[in-house]
């Protein structure tokens, strides 16, 4: 350790070949993944037409030959005035936001009891996590159709628990979209907790011990901090995604459960209305650019350590 | 500490329960003569039969499959390169745009990313005449962007793990950089690439909120179809298609651990 290290362990990108490699990953995401928000921009002030595509061009030439600018600000404008698009957008933050919180109280117990299991054990128990994700998360979603309406398998099992007397109704509400985002979510939640637990060194759990603390202070003090941001991380897997859920709301939730990706999609399929669409869609973003941006804090600095 | 977590094992049961009975339901239900879930009537074939026979199905399943191949063989060669330059290339201009177009597919709600490309997919094709219409094509793009980002973080995790001092050697003893990526550190992260590939292939074919935005007349993919079906009320026909999936998995999964055992010990 005494000489210093020659060869710096990462050099510049300066190669040509290097750029080359580089820039074939890098355009495509520009063109396929960035530029593409740009347009939704563009299209969100454009005008509404009965045409095919259903909107307007922004930049255009009148009869005279003369460019003009044609900026509409009705989708915009649609979307501040018309409350259904506020509570809609309001709604799935707390669809998402209970679902978060309900895997995390489910998704850290198990997280922690992979952790701490040892061997083939771990690898059973943390392949059984990932499993479900392999196959049809649209079946699978469905699957709960069955098992959610009155006369489906929980209500006839409940009934003959002697639990309750009258099926309950669950399919259709919002508690359905709660389990259905929580199911499809779970292992999303898992896996990160596990990736920060599993590192925990066990020997600062057992100089707590020895300086007195009781597992519980232990587990307050020592394991909960240490596992942040495995919490953040599984946190955004999970809320991001979920407020913008299309899939769990539609087959599961009912005319009440109003979320922005079932408004979203209403507009842009039924409606034919892709400006408001577009705007819709520019909205959700601005309002995920937040935690978007802790998630991807969370992500820069595990890759640190 | 020598008493026994309770809570923690019930939980852990609780969670797994959670997890397996929508599957053991439809694996169930699958076999079952009738079509009601709440009625068993007898042990029957007659789902799966009624599977094979339905031409649609089959044809979208079949172009499924070969949007899942193009789409996941495309996107893990470009998130091969994207996990190899964010782990080997040290700084670079536009670096942070860089790792900020790999990270944020993997949260980015479907519905965002279904109508941004069909947006851009429509203006292509007003300026430029390309892509005419909407199908495979749009499909594949739009899955290749978005499993690629999966890939990246796959290949780059495995990267992160592995030293680089046989990369370093082979470099010192004069081999150009194209040489030692083929010949050292191509072999090395195999295994994630495998790995990047089953997982793009797998979201490719389970997509189905993308795909519906993007595509077009005529071309519906597996899920669009089931989820067209499932809206009307399915038939447990889906029952018997996702039983075979399991089955598939499992086998998959199985003939996996088996062979890597099997490696580990010769």
């Amino acid at each position: 350790m005494s000489a210093p290290a020659p060869a710096p362990s990462a050099p510049r990108a300066s190669s040509a070949g290097r750029r080359l490699a580089l820039a074939i990953p890098y355009v495509w995401l520009l063109l396929f993944f960035l530029l593409p928000f740009l347009i939704v921009l563009k299209i969100s002030l454009s005008e509404g037409t009965l045409g095919a595509p259903p909107y307007l061009p922004l930049l255009g030439r009148d009869a005279d030959g003369a460019w003009r600018l044609t900026l509409s600000f009705a989708g915009w404008s649609h979307l501040l005035d018309d409350d259904l698009y506020r509570d809609a957008l309001i709604g799935s933050l707390r669809i998402a936001a209970v679902s978060t919180v309900l895997c995390l109280l489910l998704g850290y117990p198990m997280a922690y009891g992979i952790a701490r299991a040892r061997g083939t054990r771990r690898t059973i128990l943390l392949m059984l996590v990932v499993l479900p994700f392999w196959t049809s998360f649209l079946i699978r979603v469905y699957a709960w159709t069955g098992i959610l309406r009155t006369n489906g398998v929980l209500n006839a099992l409940l009934l003959w628990l002697g639990l309750i007397d009258r099926p309950l109704a669950i399919l259709n509400t919002d508690v359905a979209v709660y389990i259905g985002i929580v199911y499809s979510y779970l292992p999303f939640m898992i896996l990160p907790l596990y990736a920060a637990l599993e590192r925990l060194d066990d020997t600062l759990l057992e100089a707590a011990a020895d300086l007195g603390c009781r597992p519980w202070q232990a587990f307050l003090r020592v394991t909960l901090p240490l596992s942040l941001p495995g919490v953040i991380a599984g946190s955004m897997l999970v809320f991001i995604p979920a407020v913008g859920e299309f899939v769990i709301p539609e087959l599961l939730g009912g005319p009440d459960t109003l979320m922005i990706g079932k408004v979203l999609w209403t507009e842009f399929a039924a409606n034919n209305d892709w400006p408001l669409a577009a705007a819709l869609a520019a909205a959700l973003l601005v309002v995920l650019v937040l935690p978007i941006l802790l998630f991807q804090h969370v992500r820069r600095r595990e890759e640190g350590a | 500490m020598t008493r026994r977590p309770v809570l923690l094992l019930s939980v852990m049961a609780f969670g797994y329960a959670f997890l397996y009975l929508p599957i053991a339901l439809m694996v169930v239900l699958s076999f079952n003569e009738s079509r009601l879930v709440s009625v068993w009537t007898g042990f029957s074939l007659r789902w799966y039969a009624e599977l094979f026979e339905n031409e649609a199905l089959v044809r979208a399943a079949w172009l499924s499959l070969r949007i899942a191949v193009v789409s996941a063989t495309a996107a893990t060669v470009l998130g091969t390169i994207a996990g190899f330059a964010l782990s080997r290339f040290g700084r670079f201009g536009g670096r942070w745009l860089f790792v900020g177009m790999i990270a944020a597919p993997l949260v980015m709600p479907e519905v965002i990313t279904g109508i941004s490309l069909l947006l851009l997919f429509v203006s292509m094709e007003q300026a430029l005449g390309w892509p005419a219409g909407r199908g495979f094509t749009t499909i594949a793009i739009a899955h290749t962007t978005f499993c690629t980002a999966y890939v990246a973080v796959v290949v780059q995790a495995r990267l992160a793990g592995f030293d680089r001092s046989l990369e370093e050697a082979a470099q010192d003893l004069g081999a150009p950089p194209a040489k030692v990526f083929l010949v050292i550190t191509l072999p090395l992260i195999a295994p994630a690439i495998v790995a990047g590939w089953l997982l793009a292939f797998t979201l490719s074919l389970d997509d189905v909120v993308v795909a519906s935005f993007v595509s077009g007349p005529g071309a519906t993919t597996l899920p669009v179809h089931v989820f067209a079906g499932v809206r009307r009320g399915l038939s447990p026909q889906v029952n018997a298609l996702a039983t075979l999936v399991v089955a598939t998995v499992t086998l998959g999964i199985l003939a996996a651990a088996l062979v890597s055992r099997n490696a580990r010990r010769g």
